[in-house]
């Protein structure tokens, strides 16, 4: 008998088989018959309970990462180098222009 | 006046209106200096990556097709942009042809520290965020690309296979193993507790 015919057990086999399907079994979107051989293999295998877990943590710890913003002197360079600098007055600068 | 939509603001563009041409940077800018950001890992060059994608988008403003999204379109050409930058300075890390669906061997977890229970302030904390920014860094580009439309930025796996020019299943792929290798990498500092600069004995 082979590992793939015993999907709950712990085995090197088994683990590898299920670790492609751990992206789309944290997203929600496995198949349900992969969804619940995963969940049983999990009960019985502490490895990829532990692995699932940090994944989903991993992910959201980088969610969670505030975004840089962008310097102003980095538009106004942008805007330099694009020849927009007229548009340069804080915010959209375009209200003028379009008011024409 | 109210904002231009996107079809609106796509015909303006072509007709060379320099107010459509500040809207564009004025609505864009900030997320494709993120995106740079992360692709690069450095001011000077994010700098220089975000102000080639302005000059090659409104280079090929005419070329656009209403298939995908002006900041799809942008996310595009920044990107490639950014690799193209990486592959001059590390030609020997970024391959665009790298075998990404072979074996899944160095993909296999080594790493078993359960990192999920640590109190936040650990998580949280600079040192780690810090971390976290170096293991982007290690990623392969090929990989970088694709965690950081996904994951960073938020785009749907389609966007990002769009941006990207990939199918949906080399986005997936690439995204688990990115995540994986990042994973592995978080295990192992967490793994070692936090360093307390001002444990004295
Ligand atoms: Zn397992």
């Amino acid at each position: 008998m082979n590992a793939a015919e015993r999907p709950h057990e712990h085995t090197p086999e088994n683990c590898r088989r299920y670790l492609g399907s751990l992206g789309d079994y944290i997203e929600g979107t496995l198949g349900v018959e992969l969804c619940h051989e995963l969940e049983a293999h999990m009960v019985v295998c502490e490895n990829c309970r532990v692995v699932v877990n940090t994944l989903a943590k991993t992910i959201s710890l980088y969610h969670q990462l505030p975004a840089p913003e962008l310097p102003n002197a980095v538009k106004e360079r942008l805007l330099a180098v694009l020849d927009l600098k007229p548009f340069l007055q804080n915010g959209t600068g375009s209200e003028d222009l379009q008011a024409e | 006046m109210s904002r231009m939509d996107d079809g609106e603001l796509v015909a303006r563009l072509k007709a060379g209106d320099q107010a459509a041409y500040a809207q564009l940077v004025e609505e864009q800018a900030a997320r494709i200096y993120r995106l740079a950001l992360r692709m690069m890992g450095n001011e000077t060059d994010a700098e220089d990556v975000l102000q080639e994608t302005f000059l090659s988008a409104f280079r090929s403003i005419d070329s656009f097709e209403e298939r995908s999204s002006l900041s799809t379109w942008l996310y595009r050409i920044a990107t490639n942009a950014a690799l193209m930058r990486l592959r001059r300075k590390e030609p020997e890390q970024v391959s665009v042809d790298e075998p990404l669906e072979r074996d899944d061997g160095d993909l296999l977890p080594r790493q078993f520290f359960d990192f999920c229970c640590l109190p936040e302030d650990d998580l949280l904390r600079d040192e780690a965020r810090a971390e976290m920014l170096r293991a982007i860094d290690g990623l392969p580009a090929t990989l970088r690309s694709v965690f950081v439309l996904r994951d960073i930025e938020g785009l749907s796996t389609e966007e990002t296979a769009n941006a990207l020019d990939l199918s949906i299943s080399a986005v997936k792929s690439r995204l688990m193993r990115a995540r994986l290798k990042l994973r592995e990498r978080l295990s192992t500092y967490f793994s070692q507790g936090p360093v307390l600069p001002d444990t004295r004995q």
